[in-house]
């Protein structure tokens, strides 16, 4: 469990993170999602004892993350964004040594469950500097997951890997989160979207939108938005589907397929579907058009940075 | 208690995969074989006109010479390459103290240290069956006190520099100049200023003059006592300037 609550941290004079709050339960993965320099890594960083706030506090697994920072750190699993590695140390001699720091009592066989967890078990004697980036990164995740973290906090933990790790690292992560509080940072909003179960969406500092992947994007998109590609001409068909009951917006895109809107509520597909096919046209894709993050998150930022001017 | 253990545990293997380590045992050892073969040699040349026997100075004495250069040499990349590395975020978000992390860390280059003191210890057993009637027992004992003594305030001295700095040569070379205050600048303004308590101030903070009084077999309890009070001093420092940069 995670619960922060106005959480600010100024760098001399710069703010990089304002008043945050937010919480995340057992169970929870939650993704923390913004550019560069937003104040993902501070905010990190403070939830994981390695600094403490400026003003604001923040409990972790039940402890005050100032006046009990010893305890926190315990029960938290931390991957930073730079995986800090011993290159002159054996996969297994890393992470007995983290083990060791930890005070694990059957600290071999948790490495040999963890290294078994990030599948790295074939490299446990190799040396850390003859790994590659992707590798480094799975060791850096076993020794996070090692002492069996009640909080894991990953620093984008999927930079440099490849597509299949990628695909790899998720599984890893949700099948942790499933009882474990997860915190993960990362500025690929798609990850965010296939990873997590809810969202912070963090700019300059301040969080300026929390919700479930799934929320946000109904929330930002009033109408429902629509894909519909039939074979051979539709210009025709742009009159037809117009007619019907509750159908708004119908555009046509220059490669034929057609892009209608309708209210939640008022389901207009059926009726569009059955228009198409009674018309006389071999109907081959009809489709929801979601707003990916990538645009909500435009959105957002857009509209906060309008605002503060 | 376990924790310093562990940190200076990784620490004193690390020593033996690092080429620096190796080059400054191996000046070490070198620059004392060289110093005692050419002593003895001598000696031995001018028996005639001298009945002295080289004493544990000779091997003691340059020792201390070669290590103001080495201990910076071992302590530099201590906690300054964990910073560069980004190691120190990890250490530092697991359930260590951080004067606990610069303990260790000291603990493991003294130990490293001791290491290569103990190999030096051939030549008090050769030396004893060189000499009639054998050399003072008593003096030797002085002399490594002296020696372990000393390592323990550079390399204290070096980890707190270690921990001020996050590039490994900016810690040698501050670590190098605060040595060489403590170890030839200190006692020079006594040639000029007339003032005896100002004087014996820093007659009592000089190193060289201490250890010299030990080589030779007389200590004091302030010979223990200010060693000892300076490696904590200096273990307290880089504890403090890990705790400043969580606050930075």
């Amino acid at each position: 469990m995670i619960r922060a609550t106005g959480l600010t941290k100024d760098y001399g004079s710069r703010r990089a993170i304002e008043n945050l709050t937010f919480e995340a339960k057992q169970g929870e993965v939650v993704g923390f999602l913004g550019p560069n320099g937003a104040g993902k890594t501070t905010t990190m960083r403070i939830l994981t004892g390695y600094m403490p706030p400026t003003y604001g506090t923040a409990q972790v697994a039940g402890f005050d993350i100032i006046s009990e920072s010893i305890e926190v750190r315990r029960r938290v699993g931390y991957l930073p964004e730079t995986v800090p590695l011993y290159p002159e140390m054996t996969v297994f001699e890393y992470l007995k040594f983290m083990a060791d720091l930890r005070h694990l009592p059957n600290g071999d066989d948790l490495v040999d469950a963890a290294l078994d967890l990030v599948q790295m078990e074939k490299r446990a004697d190799g040396y850390i500097a003859n790994l590659s980036k992707g590798m480094r990164q799975r060791v850096g995740l076993a020794q996070a997951l090692l002492h069996r973290p009640e909080v894991l906090i990953l620093d984008e933990p999927t930079i440099g890997l490849d597509p299949a790790q990628v695909v790899e690292f998720r599984n890893t992560v949700r099948d942790v989160g499933k009882e474990r509080t997860v915190l993960l940072s990362t500025h690929i909003l798609s990850e965010a979207q296939q990873l997590c179960d809810r969202v912070l969406i963090i700019n300059k500092g301040k969080i300026v939108a929390e919700d479930t992947p799934e929320n946000l994007q109904s929330r930002l998109v009033g109408a429902k938005q629509v894909l519909l590609r039939v074979k051979g001409e539709s210009d025709d068909l742009v009159s037809i589907v117009a007619k019907i009951d509750g159908v708004q917006n119908v555009k046509l895109h220059p490669d034929g397929a057609l892009e209608f809107q309708f209210e939640p509520g008022a389901d207009v597909r059926p009726a569009v579907a059955r228009a198409t096919i009674e018309a006389g046209y071999d109907l081959l894709e009809f489709h929801p058009i979601e707003l990916s993050l990538e645009e909500i998150f435009l959105q957002l930022t857009q509209d906060n940075a309008r605002k503060a001017r | 208690m376990r924790n310093i253990w562990t940190i200076s545990r990784r620490e004193y293997r690390h020593y033996f995969t690092s080429p620096i380590a190796y080059i400054a045992a191996l000046l070490t050892l070198l620059t004392v074989g060289i110093y005692f073969v050419v002593i003895i040699y001598y000696t031995a040349n001018q028996s005639y006109y001298s009945n002295t026997a080289p004493g544990i100075d000779i091997v003691i004495g340059p020792l201390a010479t070669v290590f103001l250069f080495a201990a910076p040499a071992l302590t530099m990349r201590l906690l300054a390459d964990e910073q560069r590395m980004g190691t120190l975020e990890l250490l530092l978000t697991t359930p260590i103290k951080d004067g606990e992390l610069v303990l260790g860390k000291w603990l493991g280059a003294f130990l490293f240290m001791l290491t290569i003191i103990a190999a030096t210890l051939i030549y008090p057993i050769v030396l004893n069956k060189l000499t009639t009637p054998g050399i003072d027992q008593g003096v030797m004992v002085s002399a490594y006190l002296a020696i372990i003594l000393l390592i323990a305030v550079f390399l204290a001295i070096g980890t707190a520099m270690s921990s001020f700095f996050s590039n490994q040569f900016a810690a040698f070379f501050a670590t190098l100049a605060v040595l060489i205050l403590f170890w030839w600048l200190i006692r020079l303004p006594t040639f000029i200023i007339q003032n005896e308590s100002f004087n014996n101030i820093l007659n009592y903070l000089d190193l060289n003059g201490r250890f010299n009084s030990m080589l030779a077999g007389s200590i004091s309890i302030s010979d223990v006592v200010y060693p000892i009070s300076l490696t904590a001093l200096g273990l307290f420092l880089g504890a403090v300037a890990i705790e400043i940069r969580r606050w930075r």
